[in-house]
């Protein structure tokens, strides 16, 4: 069958998506069907001294106006964090309270005050802005380093100096005797710079209350909508679990943004029991700036330290992280356990210590983005690679091959245990596919028409496939990372695959069946795959950190073993053989070497009459499973890029940019490649075009499409996505992960080509062409003062 | 945000303090400005229809002239509310001298805006700002010449 594992089956979803046919959230139209509209702090900082709704009150269509006093008094919770991390002291991070809607506080420009509710969205938007909020301006910080200095307002009461916590991780005292005793060390300060995440769907909610039924239904805009059930109701008492159905439908883009539950999810379902209406909220893109949780945006200092032979002894790394007004769902996962646990690299070193500081400040929060974490680590570690090769005078790649980790399993200093990888393979598979080779006599050919080309590495290494339940829970996860699926072959032989993940471009509708196209020697058309529901599937973790993959499909995998056993079990019985000699193919159960068979089909209906089954057989062919990876999986790869800098405008163009990915087993590579694509533009755009800017008062200036660079088609090099695969000992399909790995490798791989090109390592994203052109000047000017 | 000017008028120094704190030279003056109330000596409530970039908004501010030196130098602070477009505060100091039968004004700004407006608008406003305090001397030259 040629739709099984490996095959290039074009996406089952695309024929919907493409012809405008998908049903997304702001698709839902309900009997009665009232819109909300937020009122909006557009301060940073201050005081609720009071809200006039009077004129709002008053005005056409306007059906209520609540606010935060109202959603407390009903006791809804405050939005939690999901991880607990421990400072060195022992004390656990300082969390201060998020209502849905601000009571006496707001904190960041965008925070809701209010909800307006209206027959209309027009009439919803125009009474919000009749409500008069009257603040007491409070000072403001946008940045950690405003935020830890004396004196800084105090955002929240409880969290001094506005830390939120001071973690470690690593061996501190061999780490530091380690540089002590180093040959060469290297230093740099790099900053990570803050994105917003853009996905193509805004976030938008539909709520329903059904009074007679006392139940709750929410559509909504997520990419885990059992874990938004569950926090929903366990800690937010919107309603009780079995009281609340959440529907995820077709969903455009995540990218982390979607893993959260905002407070207008939590005050729409809240309102539409208070109004006894529907109720829709879509946010405009102006609100996704303000709302939506921003990725990144981490200072850090770093020093590693070599031997005589250009060995790696020692990396020290002390990391200053902005989480924001409010500390969002996994928030205070992103700069630790996803970010410093991999600050090892592809590399064997043997002492590693990073420490963290966390701090408020009036933005947004700040939480997953595409990667989370281990961006802000691989970005890190290849800068360092790369400026300390060029202080070495030695070749990067060859800096870098000289220290790879070859054995495995090899545990670092910082909690993982890498379980396989080829990275030298990776290496020599890029250089050869980028013609490394070739490069000076490309940059000398650039030369003579005026340009600087330069060509950077990036080996980069993560963690995906997140994650063994017991292992994040002793780190202070909230939740386990595991997940479910149901295999249900109908009595017709068609099958149905629930899972707990959700897909919002991935395109597990095809991936997914391919899986049991391989298994069963089906069609893919005759499976379908069923997600984002939970009044369908039992429950699931959702779809973030690369996991559907390696933990979604594991779990279906596991489910088709338990199928695959009783349709054996049944045709043996039927067919009067042997279960070892039965096999599965062509559509049809056989028995092996002989003519005796029965159509797949026949086994179904076989299962669901319950005629003719074995003894004790319960009827019916359904099965499900959960999996609990037992590690997680570890995405690695080496990006080279090229690049020609104008000199006399600073602009850089990227001419060459060539992956070699480790994905484990593939199994749909176009679908692979897509992802490898799409990463890869949302790393070039970090590092080129992309950043999130707050000014000094708290006031978001980047927030529309004149003053934030998405990558467009221009910006971005015809890529060279290559494969070079070691199986994942840790899940039965073999499987690391695709998803973040572009978004993760290549920021480093353009900003070490754009510094080689201009001869000066310091250079911070976004590498715009007034930064590059400065950083060229720089050079020019030291040069002439000499 | 910083801004400054200097701008030559046709009228004598006291005619110009005169003018900056007539409230219905001043309603004619500045751009967009529906109401314009003296609720005391030096104390003043406005509302004032405004489109930056993309943003049109109708102000409701109050201005407040502090520490008048006649008639040479005071200073104007004021402070504006744009519903959800925003706000927009800030104060300027204002300095008068006489030049033969002219009077030369220049002045230095600082404003802060917030809301819709820095969000959508923050490119714009300075030249926006900068084309506003043209066209408002430019209406006060006119109003100097028809008294």
């Amino acid at each position: 069958m040629s739709e099984g594992i490996g095959t290039r089956v074009l996406r089952k979803e695309d024929k919907r998506f493409l012809t405008g046919k998908g049903r997304y959230t702001d698709d839902i139209v309900e009997p009665n069907q009232a819109y909300a509209a937020f009122v909006r702090s557009p301060h940073a900082h201050a005081e609720i001294n009071g809200i006039d709704k009077s004129a709002a009150l008053a005005m056409e269509g306007v059906v209520d106006v609540l606010d935060g006093h109202q959603l407390t008094g009903d006791e809804i919770g405050n939005i939690i964090c999901g991880w607990g991390i421990t400072s060195k002291d022992g004390t656990p991070m300082n969390m201060g309270a998020w209502s849905a809607l601000a009571t006496a506080k707001v904190r960041y420009v965008g925070d809701a005050v209010c909800v307006v509710i209206a027959d209309t969205k027009a009439q919803a938007q125009a009474a919000a802005e009749a409500v008069d909020v009257d603040y007491n301006v409070l000072p403001a910080v946008s940045n950690v380093l405003a935020s830890m200095a004396d004196g800084a307002p105090q955002i929240h009461e409880n969290a001094p100096g506005n830390q939120i916590f001071d973690w470690e991780i690593g061996l501190k005292d061999e780490t530091d005797a380690a540089l002590a005793g180093a040959a060469h060390t290297t230093t740099m300060d790099i900053t990570n710079n803050r994105l917003s995440p853009n996905p193509m769907e805004p976030r938008s909610a539909v709520a329903t209350y059904n009074e007679a039924e006392d139940h709750y239904t929410l559509y909504t805009t997520s990419q885990n909508p059992h874990v938004a059930r569950l926090v929903l109701s366990a800690f937010y008492n919107v309603a009780p679990e079995h009281k609340l159905r959440v529907i995820a439908p077709d969903v455009g883009g995540g990218f982390g943004a979607k893993i959260y539950i905002y407070p207008e999810e939590i005050t729409c379902l809240w309102a539409s029991m208070k109004t006894e209406r529907s109720i829709k909220w879509t946010s405009t893109r102006s609100e996704a700036f303000l709302t939506d949780a921003h990725g990144r945006d981490h200072v850090s200092t770093a020093t590693m330290g070599f031997d005589a032979n250009n060995k790696i002894v020692g990396f020290k790394v002390n990391t200053k992280a902005n989480l924001g007004g409010y500390m969002s769902l996994f928030s205070s996962s992103v700069p630790t356990y996803l970010y410093a646990t991999l600050l090892s690299g592809q590399y064997n070193i043997p002492a590693v210590y990073a420490d963290v500081q966390t701090y408020y400040t009036n933005t947004v929060p700040v939480d997953a983005y595409r990667g989370a974490g281990r961006p802000e680590a691989s970005y890190l570690v290849e800068r360092m690679m790369e400026t300390a090769a060029r202080e070495l005078g030695v070749d990067p790649g060859e800096l870098r091959r000289a220290n790879f980790v070859q054995e495995f399993p090899h545990q670092t200093p910082v909690i993982m245990a890498y379980d396989s990888g080829d990275f030298a393979g990776n290496l020599d598979q890029a250089k050869a596919a980028a013609d490394v080779a070739g490069f000076e006599g490309r940059k000398a050919e650039a030369a003579r028409r005026g340009k600087l080309r330069g060509l950077g590495y990036s080996n980069y290494i993560e963690a995906c496939g997140i994650a063994p339940s017991a292992a994040v829970g002793s780190l202070g996860a909230g939740v386990g990372l595991w997940e479910s699926a149901e295999v249900r072959v109908n009595p017709v032989g068609t099958i149905e695959i629930l899972t707990g993940s959700h897909s919002h471009g991935q395109g597990h509708e095809t991936t997914f069946a391919q899986l049991v196209s391989d298994r069963f020697d089906l069609p893919t058309d005759n499976i379908q795959i069923v997600h984002g529901d939970t009044d369908k599937v039992q429950f699931g973790m959702g779809t973030y950190g690369s996991r559907s993959g390696a933990v979604g499909m594991s779990a279906i995998s596991k489910a088709l073993d338990k199928v695959e056993a009783k349709v054996k079990k049944i045709a043996a019985h039927v067919l009067e053989a042997s279960e070892d000699d039965i096999v599965i193919e062509g559509g049809e159960v056989k028995v092996k070497g002989t003519d005796k068979a029965m159509g797949w089909h026949e086994v179904g209906l076989s299962a669901y009459t319950a005629h003719n089954l074995p003894e004790g057989m319960e009827p019916g062919l359904k099965e499900g499973a959960f999996y609990d990876p037992t590690n997680f999986t570890f995405p690695a790869g080496c990006y080279i890029c090229e690049v020609e800098v104008d000199p006399k405008t600073g602009v850089t163009e990227i001419v060459q940019f060539t992956a070699s990915d480790d994905f484990g087993t593939i199994i749909n590579p176009m679908i692979v490649e897509g992802q490898v694509h799409g990463g890869i533009a949302q790393g070039i755009g970090q590092a080129l075009l992309e950043h999130a800017v707050y000014d000094d008062d708290g006031q978001l200036l980047s927030g529309s499409y004149m003053d934030y660079t998405m990558p467009r088609a221009d910006d971005l090099p015809f890529y060279n996505v290559n494969h070079h695969s070691t199986e994942c000992p840790g899940n039965p399909l073999g499987m690391k992960g695709c998803g973040e790995a572009g978004a993760i490798g290549s920021p480093p791989a353009v900003i070490n080509a754009i510094t080689s090109a201009i001869g000066n390592n310091n250079l911070s994203m976004p590498a715009t062409p007034a930064k590059v052109w400065a950083a060229i000047n720089e050079v020019s000017a030291a040069q002439a003062a000499e | 945000m910083d801004m400054s000017g200097e701008y030559r008028i046709e009228a004598s120094i006291d005619q110009v303090w005169a003018a900056i704190q007539n409230p219905d030279i001043l309603k004619a003056a500045i751009p967009g400005c529906e109401e314009l109330d003296k609720t005391s000596d030096t104390e003043m409530s406005a509302k004032v229809s405004l489109k930056i970039g993309p943003v049109k908004a109708k102000f409701a501010g109050e201005v407040e002239l502090q520490d008048m030196i006649e008639p040479t130098s005071l200073k104007i602070q004021g402070e504006g509310k744009g519903g959800i477009a925003g706000f927009a505060k800030g104060g300027a100091d204002v300095q008068l001298a006489a030049d033969g039968d002219e009077t030369i004004l220049t002045y230095t700004a600082k404003a802060q805006v917030g809301g819709k407006i820095a969000q959508l608008g923050s490119r714009l406003i300075q030249s926006t700002a900068a084309k506003l305090a043209d066209k408002f001397f430019a209406n006060l030259k006119d109003q100097l010449a028809n008294t």
